[in-house]
């Protein structure tokens, strides 16, 4: 206990002595847990908000799509129209009210194909026929305005948002002018911009040619309006119906026992629609865990290079320790016992700072009633994150911890620095540069490792930074390709969330570029004042420490691009990847290195100030 | 000496640590002249400022006060950049912790002012070739100091202060860390040194090898207390006057 104690002791006074190295190692797992645990806790919570909202819409558990579905089936051949449409529908949909299980039904309202321009915007839409009455199931609730009347409109509230409409202000549907009337949310139908998601029911109508199917919005009108936007190019041939039943927990084979494949009628349950709700959140998701896992990396990097400084630093104090007759494993114990407290702490700070973080991210948006309420922290997630960050303290610790309580006692109170590799070829190639890029490769050539972890940070970097510019490239394709100009509201969420992973991911590499500069710059003390008593000038020590920050800061923006692309297309799940222009790569790649260069220009700069004679002198003393 | 003939020299010269009660006096109003091709060796125990006062006269460190002068030149008051060219230029280091890169052979070593001076690499390589040669260490040009014995590495670090045909080297208790063996290599490399006519200002508390200088200054607390001049040196009886017969 005594010897706990001791350990517990030394590790919080060294702690004191620095804490400007404890608060950086600190920042830096604390911002990766947190990312990490945002990461975790996305999971299920837009559940909540979906439930709210088929509550508060006496949302149907069974939407089911009547008629000749021309848009399903191989060889379905021409659309059946008209009053031989309406027959039909009529069969089908008795049908299903006559069904087993089935307790309440809606419809049939007939979908009709709109080209809506709003605002100087052009979209598509699927307009929904419906009754001037409340239905019994499925009645989309109003958030603002009043409910359909001939003449009058009623936007689904993600889309009213993307156009930019609000009630009262007047659009055209294949150019006839409708007024709005309201502005209201449903359960029976995935929002814009997923209205075409498959497993949320897919469109069924829509204007023949609108482009992107992201850009197709749901409204509600009355079926003698809905109607009257048929046109022989392009007829109403599918009516849908809603349906409650006995037991909505049995939706699912429902759907799977009355769904006929390729024909009407083709069903719906409420769980496929939920799903296509949460693909805003999703998407989140899908952005966040490979951002959570770069965020790991790039800590594990800092922690490292923190690690690794705050053991150059300690040396003299891991010689002290042993000349007072402290064994290797206390020397150990010490030395890891401040890095792992402090992993604790950045794990704790880390799943506070994600759980508080959560629902900026995971509210429902326009589509949905409610709020996810906030996440859940179970008992997994807490225990991963901890792990984590624990793994990360000791992957960094452990090795150089081991090292240094091994190391000669006589040479760790002489404070002398560990002996360098020799690399003839870079050592060859050195000769032949100017005196900063000479002092820089060689700097590098003395510890190659410090050199692959520095690469290895800015490729991590560049390859988030490329991952966000491949985002916009390809969003802006996508909006390009649908030409409406409406803002999308899960693009938009992305680019918020990418937006707070690039500033995390920039923060910690930031960080890392400052701290493996200011470990190179400790490193090389030794070296860089007899460099400058053989007549270098301190510029030209500065240059060279920066230099050997950048030399293996090229090959690292280089991979990051390649990186940066395939973390996209792995985030995006095979989607469309459009590359980003060369000239966006070049200006990531030139201010990635000018910003490395920068930062590690402080350090030196500090370093190669302290007067020459000192430090040899500290040396030979 | 004529006045004409001084090299290197300080007047008044000071360098102090601290403040208040914990003010440090390392050199305290020093004034020195070398004339070029003089031997000077300085003498006094552990901390008493040699080493700082060669730091000082060399432009490795500033004054607290007074002036030193190198060929007419202030070097107390050179920027950092004319002070780095100055070392570049015109003065070599031997440091008694011999200071070598580890990680470059000895030919790498003596090349390294020359390369830093922005020599071309095929000249530098040539004059640290002819350097190692001089010293004695042909055979090892190729050997990294881990290979090295102390003597060895010592005169590697002297070919390396030549490298650029410095005006004057300085040289910080270039024995201190060698046997009696690798103290006589030195102390021979001195003497050829001083017979070329290189002005050399050694800091040592060995009077052996103070025996060997032209002119002896004893220091302490910062001053100087003694002067001896030793006319001719130690040439010709070189082991005899260093009490090192029988070594070589």
């Amino acid at each position: 206990m005594s010897r706990l104690r001791l350990v517990g002791r030394l590790a919080a006074r060294d702690l004191r002595r620095r804490p400007g190295q404890a608060v950086l190692l600190l920042l830096a797992i604390t911002a990766a847990t947190a990312t990490l645990t945002l990461g975790l806790v996305l999971h299920g919570v837009t559940s909540q908000p979906y439930q709210q909202t088929r509550a508060a819409t006496r949302g149907p558990d069974e939407v089911a799509y009547l008629g000749s579905l021309p848009s399903r089936g191989p060889g379905s051949g021409a659309p059946v129209t008209g009053t031989e449409l309406v027959k039909q529908v009529r069969t089908q949909a008795a049908a299903l009210t006559h069904a087993p299980g089935v307790s309440g039904i809606s419809g049939p309202y007939p979908l009709a194909g709109a080209l809506v321009r709003a605002n100087g915007l052009v979209a598509g839409a699927e307009a929904e026929g419906r009754d001037e009455v409340p239905a019994a199931v499925d009645q989309p609730r109003l958030t603002v305005g009043s409910w359909v009347r001939p003449g009058g409109v009623v936007l689904e509230r993600a889309f009213a948002t993307g156009l930019g409409v609000g009630a009262g202000d007047r659009i055209t549907l294949n150019g006839r002018p409708f007024a709005v009337t309201g502005i209201a949310v449903t359960a029976a139908s995935a929002p814009y911009p997923d209205l075409c998601y498959w497993s949320g029911g897919g469109c069924r109508a829509g204007p023949p040619d609108t482009g992107s199917v992201r850009d197709r919005g749901l409204l509600w009108l009355t079926k003698p309006d809905a109607l009257a936007l048929a046109t022989p190019g392009n007829p109403v041939t599918t009516y849908m119906v809603d349906l409650k039943l006995t037991d909505p927990a049995a939706a699912d084979a429902f759907a799977l026992r009355y769904d006929q494949g390729f024909g009407p009628p083709e069903m719906i349950s409420w769980t496929g629609i939920a799903q296509a709700d949460a693909l805003l959140v999703q998407d989140e998701q899908d952005v966040l865990s490979p951002g959570a896992w770069l965020a790991a990396l790039l800590a594990v990097a800092s922690v490292a290079v923190l690690a690794g400084g705050r053991m150059t630093e300690r040396t003299r104090r891991v010689g002290l320790l042993k000349a007072v007759g402290a064994s290797p494993g206390l020397v150990t114990a010490t030395l890891m016992a401040e890095n792992l407290v402090l992993a604790l702490a950045a794990a704790a700070l880390g799943l506070v700072a994600g759980w508080l973080a959560a629902p900026l991210l995971t509210s429902p948006g326009a589509a949905l009633l409610g709020t996810p309420g906030a996440p859940s922290l179970t008992a997994p997630v807490v225990g991963l994150v901890l792990a984590v960050a624990l793994g990360v303290a000791l992957a960094a610790t452990l090795v150089p911890a081991i090292r240094a309580a091994r190391g000669s006692t006589v040479g760790a109170l002489a404070d002398a620095p560990r002996p360098p590799r020799r690399r003839p070829r870079l050592l060859a190639l050195s000769r032949r540069l100017p005196v900063p890029l000479l002092l820089g490769l060689r700097l590098v050539a003395r510890r190659p490792r410090r050199a692959l972890l520095g690469a290895a940070n800015v490729a991590i970097t560049m390859a988030g930074v490329v991952a966000v510019l491949t985002f916009h490239a390809t969003a802006g394709q996508k909006i390009n390709g649908g030409g409406s100009g409406l803002s999308d509201p899960v693009l938009a969420r992305d680019e918020q969330v990418l937006l707070v992973l690039t500033v995390m991911l920039l923060t910690l590499a930031g960080l890392n570029a400052i701290v493996t500069a200011w470990t190179t710059m400790l490193d090389t003390r030794h070296p860089a004042a007899l460099a400058r008593a053989l007549g270098a000038t301190p510029r030209n020590v500065a240059a060279g420490l920066t230099a050997a920050q950048l030399l293996p800061a090229v090959p690292g923006v280089l991979l990051g691009i390649p990186l940066g692309i395939g973390l996209f297309a792995a985030a995006d799940h095979g989607g469309l990847i459009i590359v980003p222009p060369a000239w966006w790569l070049a200006a990531a790649v030139l201010a990635t290195l000018a910003a490395v260069a920068g930062l590690a220009a402080v350090p030196a700069r500090v370093g190669a100030r302290r007067p020459a004679a000192e430090i040899l002198q500290a040396e030979t003393a | 000496m004529t006045e004409d003939a001084t090299l290197l020299s300080c007047c008044g010269l000071r360098k102090t640590f601290g403040k208040d009660a914990g003010l440090v006096r390392a050199v305290d109003g020093v004034d020195l002249d070398v004339a070029a091709g003089e031997t000077v060796a300085i003498m006094g125990p552990s901390g008493c400022g040699k080493s700082t006062l060669l730091h000082l006269l060399g432009g490795l460190d500033r004054p607290s006060g007074g002036e030193v002068r190198l060929a007419s030149r202030r070097v107390d008051q050179m920027s950092e950049r004319a002070l780095a060219r100055l070392r570049q230029d015109s003065v070599g280091f031997v440091f008694q912790a011999f200071h070598l890169m580890d990680e470059l052979t000895a030919v790498e070593n003596v090349e390294l002012p020359a390369l830093l001076a922005g020599r071309p690499a095929r000249a530098a390589r040539r004059r640290a070739t002819g350097l190692i040669e001089r010293v004695g260490l042909a055979e090892r040009a190729g050997f990294l100091p881990a290979a090295l014995s102390g003597g060895q590495r010592q005169r590697v670090a002297i070919a390396r202060a030549l490298a650029n045909e410095p005006l004057v080297v300085l040289a910080d208790e270039p024995t201190g860390n060698l046997d009696s063996a690798a103290t006589l290599e030195v102390l021979r490399l001195f003497e050829d040194l001083h017979a070329a006519g290189q002005t050399l200002v050694v800091v040592t508390h060995d009077s052996r090898i103070a025996a060997t200088a032209d002119r002896m200054i004893s220091m302490r607390d910062g001053t100087f207390i003694d002067e001896t001049r030793l006319t001719g040196g130690t040439r010709g009886d070189l082991g005899a006057l260093a009490g090192l017969d029988g070594l070589s």
